[in-house]
């Protein structure tokens, strides 16, 4: 059985966060929506601060114009050689960047969304704090549209 | 992930999900879900591939059309991963008086400085810089010698952070060497633990940590599972 494989059935069995409904913000049209990237990679600035182990909540809000950030996730079970090589597989910045150019969104966001997802299974001060506080902030630059990419 | 896609429609942001557990997110009530089966690790599934990725944002994007949700739809395309070694040969002995892994870890110096200087980036440093891998490989044969950690360390065991920055280095180092397209997932992975002694090392040394009684917590995350 390959590694992958491996980790998609110990993780189908984990304990998650009961949600008892679905929310649902309707964007407007994607010609016109303001999209961010907001990743569980843990990625940060070599001038911010890393994330710590297990369980670190904190968030990073990456610049528009950041590139070869580093990836802070501490699990050893991903594959980290695609990512050193082009950003964009796990972080899709300039693939935004063309979107805008040619119209298909309507703009790149301004700052983007960093968490680490090796969080514990609640996930309780997620969710309840830093969760919000982040979402508040992508708000606030007029983000309509957040495209999510775990690693 | 599933979590912050409920937190950021809450306030008003819809969200895609390009999910790599499906299981995961099918539990969760999370709005829009693409699942796609890709390598861990590569959740735009293939690297240096704009055109594939375009594709992948193109059916994430495709879902907010969706009236109302929870919507869970998998992408067409599977990518698998390698699991084979990547073909990276290796500096050749140069001073018998050190251990084999140490010495290896010099040898690969100049090809990780190649790789910084082309990236203008590191994933190495956690627990220590390109200047202490050597150093930190010497301390992990020490416990494969036999010696305890808490002599080796004293009263803090940092080994998932050591192992996460030898592993670094090594991996951009072989990058470099191998050259050409980027190796499939795990690749890089198997090279290293299957051909290069640090990886003999490091996994003797989690072995000798596991028999020492070490903190379980830490001797699982030094390495991927299966190894």
């Amino acid at each position: 059985m390959s590694s992958d494989q491996t980790m998609r059935d110990l993780m189908a069995n984990l304990p998650v966060p009961e949600f008892e409904s679905t929310p649902w913000a309707s964007p407007p049209p994607l010609s016109e929506a303001t999209v961010a990237i907001v990743t569980s990679a843990g990625l940060h600035r070599a001038d911010q601060d890393r994330f710590e182990g297990r369980g670190d909540t904190s968030y990073r809000m990456l610049d528009r114009s950041d590139r070869e950030l580093i990836l802070g996730h501490w699990s050893s079970n991903f594959d980290r050689a695609a990512y050193v090589s082009d950003h964009n597989v796990v972080y899709p910045i300039d693939r935004l960047e063309e979107l805008a150019a040619n119209g298909t969104i309507g703009a790149v966001a301004p700052r983007h969304l960093a968490f680490a997802g090796n969080q514990p299974d609640t996930v309780s001060e997620v969710r309840l704090d830093t969760g919000p506080a982040a979402a508040a902030e992508l708000r606030a630059d007029g983000v309509d549209v957040a495209i999510l990419t775990p690693v | 992930m599933c979590v912050l896609a409920h937190v950021l429609e809450d306030a008003g942001i819809a969200t895609v999900v390009l999910a790599s557990m499906k299981p995961v997110a099918e539990r969760m009530n999370v709005p829009r879900v693409l699942y796609c089966e890709f390598p861990l690790g590569r959740p735009l599934g293939m690297p240096d591939n704009a055109q594939f990725q375009h594709g992948v944002l193109a059916a994430a994007f495709d879902l907010l059309n969706a009236p109302s949700g929870p919507v869970l739809v998998d992408y067409p395309e599977v990518v698998a991963a390698i699991e084979t070694p990547l073909a990276c040969a290796l500096p050749p002995r140069f001073d018998p008086d050190i251990a084999a892994s140490v010495d290896e870890a010099q040898g690969l110096r100049a090809a990780y400085d190649r790789a910084v200087a082309r990236r203008g980036a590191t994933e190495v440093g956690r627990s220590v810089d390109a200047d202490g891998v050597p150093g930190a490989l010497a301390e992990l044969e020490r416990l494969v010698a036999g010696e305890h950690w808490k002599e080796v360390y004293g009263p803090r065991l940092d080994t998932i952070a050591i192992a996460h920055d030898i592993r670094a280095y090594y991996q951009e180092a072989a990058l470099e060497l191998a050259g050409g397209p980027v190796p499939g997932a795990r690749q890089a992975e198997a090279w290293f633990y299957e051909q290069t002694e640090a990886g003999k090392t490091l996994a003797a040394a989690r072995d000798a940590l596991t028999e020492q009684e070490a903190p379980s917590g830490i001797t699982f995350y030094m390495q991927p599972v299966g190894r």
